[in-house]
């Protein structure tokens, strides 16, 4: 779905990212993991096509990135959920507006989706907060609310950088949960995340890779976890 | 037409389309009321500038026709002879084909002509003035050469002056005028467009944020864009429309045309009133096209 052929990535002169190949299949669950700065954002920015490469191949569903036009880029976008650390909202919207942005840059009839909604909003326990503005909301909420933005256009692929960078340790294993839930339903998951106990919270549960960034390269990383 | 018909339809239903795809964009914002208060400015400025072109377009008009249709001969003979030539222009010029009327001025009327120059004291009935036939052309007009031919034959001293020597400055000046109200309008246009181009395009970096956010979750550059340009063109309209009002308010406390004035004629006659109209429609259709300009520049050059 998502491929990466000997992507490298360099900005301001420096090599951030070098050589790095991937390939992401249906159903599969990856935990990217590296210290901080090395790289894992940019990864993931180059997977959903925030970021070119400098040098490199990635393809998208099959259709190669260098050949995609600005709407061909953002028509991929759909097919890929998007969870960010700081989840990326518009604080001038109710949640339940900010949840439905993909619908509506989709061109689809928000109003048709009431249901599906309804059943998203109880799927990550937010249905009491859904006219909540997002700055009232707590961090595991946000977080909560970014998965089900993430999720209400039906992607192939979730993407989520550092989904538990700023909830405690229960909210830590619920998120965790409703991913595995979707990893369960057929989509691949792309966790970056520096919590290796998340990492091992998961193992149990699901067989999951975990890639390490160091160096600016990418490695499977070995049994220690 | 139909090219102009399809951008205003464009903008039509980009105003009567989705308003919660709109409401992506935060409601105020500097950059919102800067729109407001620019449209609603030149709008303003531009109803005086509307009514500069049309009032003087139409003293063009009325000078040009006024003076086509007038002519004056002039008879310079000794006294004993004046009469006779007197008579004989009137009768030339009775059967002369192209001439609605001709009539010798009286001693009286030819007074009052010189009296602003030579003040009500002076004698003038002493002075060796030539006499005047005030003549007046039907729409046709008549062919001033062949005039001219038969009055130095039949009357030496009368001189046909159709008024083109003095006519064609008067109406080119009033021409000119009208051109440069046109101008001043096109320039308040172009001034507008730019304005509000700047003002959207600050309004795109202040939002920046929300942008990547669209971006992230799948929209397309037009989405992103029409969010924006919807909010700008709905301001444009809004602030155009007040600034014409008050300019058609204005305009309308100005002081009434006059028969021959200028300044006192600057204004609207019966249907000019409907033209400054148009012009919330003209701001919306710049602020839509600049807008529309601006985003789509500006997002290209995001990833």
């Amino acid at each position: 779905m998502i491929e990466l052929e000997n992507v490298s990535h360099s900005y301001g002169g420096s090599e951030l990212l070098c050589d790095m190949s991937l390939n992401l299949a249906p159903a599969s669950f990856h935990f990217l993991t590296g210290p901080s700065g090395a790289g894992k954002t940019t990864f993931l920015k180059i997977c959903y096509a925030e970021l070119h490469p400098s040098h490199g191949a990635v393809r998208l569903f099959g259709a190669d990135l260098a050949g995609l036009d600005r709407d061909g880029v953002a028509r991929m976008r759909r097919r890929i959920g998007v969870v960010h650390q700081d989840c990326g909202f518009l604080d001038h919207l109710p949640l339940r507006e900010n949840i439905t942005l993909p619908l509506l840059a989709a061109g689809r009839d928000v109003a048709a989706e009431d249901r599906n909604m309804a059943e998203l909003l109880n799927w990550v326990g937010l249905t009491q907060r859904a006219d909540a503005l997002p700055p009232q909301l707590s961090g595991g909420e946000r977080q909560r609310a970014a998965l089900a933005r993430a999720v209400i256009l039906s992607p192939d692929v979730i993407l989520a950088d550092e989904p538990t960078g700023n909830v405690d340790w229960e909210m830590s294993l619920r998120i965790l949960q409703l991913l595995i839930e979707l990893n369960r339903m057929g989509k691949a998951i792309v966790i970056a995340t520096h919590d290796m106990n998340l990492i091992r919270a998961a193992k149990t549960q699901v067989a999951a890779r975990v890639l390490r960034i160091q160096d600016r390269r990418l490695y499977l990383a070995g049994a220690d976890l | 037409m139909k090219a102009l018909l399809t951008p205003l339809g464009r903008i039509a239903a980009l105003l009567a389309s989705d308003p919660e795809a709109s409401r992506v964009v935060p409601p105020t914002g500097f950059a919102a009321r800067l729109t407001l208060f620019t449209a609603a400015t030149m709008a303003f400025l531009a109803v005086f500038a509307l009514a500069l072109a049309l009032a003087s377009g139409r003293l063009a008009d009325r000078w040009a026709d006024a003076l086509a249709r007038t002519a004056t001969v002039r008879i310079s003979a000794p006294p004993g002879q004046m009469g006779t030539q007197t008579e004989a222009v009137l009768r030339i010029l009775r059967t002369t084909p192209g001439i609605a009327s001709a009539r010798a001025m009286s001693d009286i009327e030819q007074r009052r002509l010189l009296e602003p120059w030579f003040s009500p004291d002076l004698p003038v009935e002493t002075l060796p003035l030539p006499r005047l036939i005030e003549v007046t052309e039907t729409r046709a007009g008549t062919d001033a050469e062949a005039l001219r031919l038969r009055l130095a034959v039949e009357a030496p001293g009368a001189v046909f002056d159709d008024h083109t020597r003095w006519r064609q400055p008067l109406v080119r000046a009033a021409g000119r005028l009208r051109l440069l109200g046109w101008t001043a309008v096109l320039l308040i246009g172009a001034s507008m467009a730019a304005m509000i181009a700047l003002a959207s395009n600050a309004a795109l970096a202040a939002n920046a944020q929300v942008i990547g956010v669209l971006r992230l979750v799948g929209a397309r550059d037009i989405f992103i864009a029409r969010a924006f340009v919807r909010r700008f063109t709905r301001r444009t309209l809004e602030g155009a429309a007040i600034g014409t009002l008050a300019g058609m308010g204005v305009v309308a406390l100005l002081p009434g045309d006059g028969p021959d004035g200028f300044l006192t004629g600057l204004g609207f006659s019966g249907a000019q009133w409907i033209v400054p109209l148009l012009l919330p429609v003209l701001a919306g259709a710049i602020g839509f096209a600049a807008t529309r300009w601006t985003a789509m520049r500006m997002l290209r050059r995001i990833t």
